[in-house]
């Protein structure tokens, strides 16, 4: 018994006590006692994970099964080091979660249901990395499916759009497993044993079968293009709570199956499934990060964005696989400990984004930017929390996303491209997508942070705002130390996390900065930045304050007036006008649906009374694939039913056949 | 340590005192070519002075971004001149002028202007500040590749570094690699420091207005530090480009002399290639919106070609 194995039994105990206390208790005491023991499976969950990263091996928990007539492994639930990292990134993550729950939880998701869901939840995902058999890794991964199901019906008794966005999830998360169960039933029918230990080199052709089923379920998850539709509907009808979790850790789950199917189970794979992971990668990145930004509904911007990161990841492992092949280890290195530090980047500031979009919703009822505004002086630690976490997204210092995106593009420049003439062709574009996926992160998060939070309230309901309770401003305020934390210590960090994917050439340089050392020794010292900028703001700031000294700052009203009456909120940039140039210049892939009624006086038609402006963005991959789809679906279930009209005879009929179909194959 | 310390003292001392005067040089040369007498050379200082002399006003119901933005902006301004290889090309101990991190500072700057746009809550600031940022994620992707493609020769995204390479060997300079990157970087210069014909920066018609648009409800010193942290982001990316360009004349050590003929080069640079902007900017007008999108995606195709050429001439 040592860490690991205690850690993984209290992660299970507790889960098991946030159940009983859901089942047993009501009121505010059920929300404390859950949400507290829920915190303390995930807190039990990132303790076993960190342990298992830094190499510690434990027994785990084995649970011998045998079914008559097949081979099954033992269950085993024992984390390895990869699967010990992603543990700690979804132990953190539930743990913030259920922290923000405790305070936040209302209506149906405070129920026993609700809380159930979650701990179940919970239990699933933080499993699924332990995993060491098919079997284990597939009922956690259910259990995760199922919890986060129940949550996402939280609310369906008084939105219908939550009916719709169930539907949709359940769809494609069965769709995932479907082709994970086919994926692994390849392996196992290769191997003859269903315990991960035992895929040894497996030939091709099935290792490219088992790799296609395999991605394409976990990209699924992951909310890769073109299979993300179920993230903007999802994440937004989600209770916020649920939907962080569901975002930073759950997608990254998609990402732990790729970086298992790639690194460990089928690890000498021919160049073209890293080709097909930077590809899908790519497109995912720059197509949910367009669509990120044309987003009006906070919670729908946020889900396209994880899309936009996911992809990032997926291209960062690509990048890696690729130079791997092509003999560039120490680059490759960097870039596979890029995929890692963008993943927990990622968990950082999308879990505080979540929550604070939670924290919104709670205090104004409102999720449409365009309905927000003027919450900076109302809810100062919610607008503070939720511009550290927009700045990570944008991927400015000092924050981890910074750090993340700084180490994968040193990984693209330090390639050497001239070798290899695909790396030519791959390594500048995917240079290019990085870059103009940060670029575009920054203007979706200047918009999401700057129209949300400042200027003046656009609606009653968010003049109303109130900052919200003592344990969400908690987990906020945590969630966005670790955002800048992890960013301050980019070289301990990256040592840790290089153990993880077997990397080389890291090394700490001063206290905490991050050097290269495989890559001509690049470093990056954010802690010596940290102190070169705030050098430079004490300066300005000594001058300011001596000119503040003479020149008090005064408030008056209307200051902004033109020396007129102060214009209305409803004149201010919103959200939707807010991105609508680049709608312009990205016309051929962000359609939008655009309406504007005018209605007249009776009396004088050439007048106008009122007018009414709508618009709704289109997601081209939904509209091109998936409603044809559904809608050949639909045919051929109504040809379907034509068989069945009801009638006994037809029914007699068709037994009649089947019996005769039966009798011919049997004696022949 | 104590070089890295100097070297930083130096740029940011060439900095604040050559920006005002660099600026004051490129609206007296507009002005004469226009036929105007202008306010001499000296008059950015005036206007700073006077601005400082000035209390700034706060609406009711303003948030800290108001107050901390303008100071933000100038803060970044300063590393981002401190980091840029401008007098020295000596390599910076902790801090090194990394690529990456001299564009994230740009862009925390720019940031900052977009915040204090949408803050104001009128029309205006909330458009200048779209398109801001819109400009901003379109150069993007052309800055990295351009700097990309500089960088493929000497192995390093390190800014001096890649001065120093380019200086101490003339093949790096005079090839289509070199070419194409500092013609896509020109462009981007021009594009993130708001100059024609992507934004008019004396204009006074508020619907085309860009950056101007950002900042037109500040004032007092918060205007102060606006005008000078934007000017500064000049200097420093102008500085860049030219000494991409043109890599000679800077101090590759610490001493006294090699930092006195650096300083008086490169202000001798910066201010002749102001001074060109300045003529060229009298021949051409501000292009429309949607047509800016079309430059900047023909600067990217540029440094797209620079990276590919870069493959097969190195």
């Amino acid at each position: 018994m040592n860490l690991v194995d205690v850690g993984l039994q209290a992660t299970i105990g507790l889960a098991a006590v946030a159940i009983l206390a859901a089942t047993v208790l009501r009121g505010r005491a059920r929300n404390v006692l859950a949400g507290l023991a829920v915190a303390g499976s995930g807190l039990a969950a990132a303790t076993t994970g960190l342990a298992a990263l830094t190499g510690l091996a434990g027994t785990g928990l084995w649970l011998p099964v045998a079914l008559p007539g097949v081979a099954v492994d033992p269950l085993v639930l024992a984390p390895d080091r990869l699967g010990g990292f992603f543990m700690l990134l979804a132990g953190l993550v539930i743990a913030l979660a259920a922290i923000f729950g405790i305070g936040y939880a209302h209506g149906a998701a405070a129920s026993r249901t609700g809380w159930t869901g979650f701990a179940l939840f919970a239990i699933g995902v933080e499993l699924v990395p332990a995993a060491q058999d098919v079997l284990s890794f597939a009922l956690a991964w259910e259990l995760m499916a199922l919890g986060s199901t129940v949550l996402l019906l939280a609310d369906h008794a008084s939105r219908a759009a939550v009916r719709e966005a169930t539907l949709w999830y359940a769809v494609m998360t069965q769709l995932s497993f479907l082709l994970l169960l086919a994926g692994f039933g390849v392996l196992v029918a290769a191997d003859g044993g269903t315990s991960f230990a035992r895929v040894v080199g497996i030939g091709e052709p099935v290792a490219s079968l088992a790799f296609g089923l395999l991605v394409a379920g976990f990209a699924t998850k992951a909310g890769l293009v073109p299979v993300h539709v179920w993230l903007p509907r999802a994440h937004p009808e989600a209770p916020s709570h649920a939907s962080a979790a569901m975002s930073a850790a759950m997608v990254k789950m998609g990402v732990y199956g790729i970086l298992l199917v790639t690194l460990r189970l089928l690890p000498y794979g021919p160049s073209w499934w890293a080709l097909v992971l930077v590809f899908i990668g790519a497109i995912s990145a720059l197509y949910g990060i367009l669509q990120a930004s044309v987003q009006s509904d906070l919670k729908r911007l946020l889900a396209y964005s994880t899309t936009e990161n996911v992809g990032l990841i997926v291209t960062a492992i690509g990048a890696g696989l690729m130079l791997r092949q092509a003999g560039q280890n120490a680059v490759a290195d960097i870039a596979l400990v890029a995929a890692l530090l963008l993943a927990i980047s990622h968990a950082a500031f999308k879990t505080v984004l979540f929550l604070g979009a939670g924290a919104v919703l709670h205090a104004t009822g409102e999720r449409d930017l365009d309905a927000l505004g003027g919450l900076a002086s109302r809810m100062p630690i919610t607008s503070l929390t939720f511009g550290v976490g927009a700045l990570g997204a944008a991927a400015l210092p000092v924050t981890s996303g910074f750090v993340a995106e700084w180490v994968l593009l040193q990984a693209l420049i330090h390639a050497d491209a001239r070798s290899d003439r695909l790396l030519a062709v791959v390594i500048p574009i995917t240079m290019g997508v990085v870059a103009l996926t940060i670029g575009l992160g920054l203007l979706t998060f200047v918009k999401a942070s700057g129209v949300g939070f400042l200027a003046r309230p656009r609606t009653p309901q968010a003049a109303a705002a109130r900052e919200v309770g003592f344990t969400e401003r908690l987990a906020m305020l945590a969630a966005a130390g670790l955002t800048i934390g992890l960013g301050l210590i980019p070289g301990p960090l990256s040592q840790l996390l290089a153990g993880a994917v077997g990397a080389r050439g890291l090394a700490t340089s001063g206290w905490t900065g991050l050097e290269l050392a495989g890559l001509d020794a690049v470093m990056l010292d954010p802690v010596a930045l940290t102190a070169l900028t705030t050098v430079m703001l004490a300066g300005v700031l000594v001058v300011n304050g001596i000119a503040a000294r003479r020149h008090p700052r005064r408030e008056v009203d209307l200051a902004w007036g033109c020396g007129g009456e102060r214009t209305s909120a409803r004149m201010e940039y919103n959200a939707t006008s807010y991105s609508e140039p680049l709608a312009r210049v990205f016309g051929a892939s962000l359609q939008t649906r655009r309406s504007v009624e005018i209605s007249h006086p009776d009396d004088a038609p050439l007048l106008v009374s009122e007018m009414a402006f709508s618009q709704e963005t289109v997601d081209l991959i939904e509209q091109k694939v998936y409603e044809p789809a559904a809608r050949w679906t639909q045919r051929f279930g109504d040809l379907a039913r034509r068989l069945q009209n009801g009638s006994i005879h037809r029914y007699l009929g068709f037994s009649f056949a089947a019996l005769l179909l039966v009798l011919i194959l049997v004696t022949r | 340590m104590m070089a890295s310390v100097l070297v930083i003292a130096v740029h940011l001392a060439f900095a604040l005192a050559v920006t005002p005067l660099l600026i004051g040089v490129m609206r007296t040369v507009r002005a004469r070519l226009e036929g105007r007498v202008g306010g001499g050379v000296l008059q950015p200082w005036r206007d700073v002075i006077k601005l400082f002399g000035k209390e700034p006003v706060r609406a009711p119901g303003s948030s800290p971004v108001l107050v901390w933005a303008p100071l933000l902006l100038m803060a970044s301004s300063l590393v981002l001149v401190a980091l840029i290889p401008l007098v020295s090309t000596l390599p910076l101990a902790s801090v090194p002028g990394d690529l990456f991190v001299v564009v994230s500072v740009l862009l925390l700057g720019t940031v900052a202007l977009a915040m204090l746009g949408l803050e104001s809550g009128t029309a205006f600031g909330g458009m200048g500040s779209s398109r801001h940022m819109m400009f901003t994620a379109l150069v993007e992707p052309t800055v990295l590749l351009s700097i990309y493609a500089l960088s493929v020769p000497v192995g390093t995204s390190a800014l001096a570094a890649i001065v120093r390479g380019r200086r101490d060997d003339l093949s790096l300079l005079l090839n289509p690699v070199s070419i194409l990157a500092i013609a896509a970087l020109v462009v981007v210069v021009i594009a993130e420091t708001g100059r024609l014909p992507v934004d008019n920066p004396s204009t006074h018609l508020e619907l085309t207005m860009v950056h101007e648009a950002m900042i037109l409800e500040s004032g007092g010193r918060d205007l102060g530090w606006l005008e000078f942290g934007s000017w500064l982001r000049l200097t420093g990316l102008l500085g860049l480009a030219v000494n991409l360009a043109v890599p000679w004349g800077l101090a590759s050590d610490a001493t006294a002399l090699a930092l006195i003929i650096g300083t008086a080069t490169t202000t001798v640079k910066l201010l002749l290639v102001g001074a060109a902007l300045a003529a060229v900017e009298v021949f051409i007008a501000k292009l429309r919106l949607f047509r800016v999108p079309e430059l900047l995606a023909g600067s990217f195709v540029l440094a797209f070609l620079s990276v590919s050429a870069s493959y097969l001439v190195f």
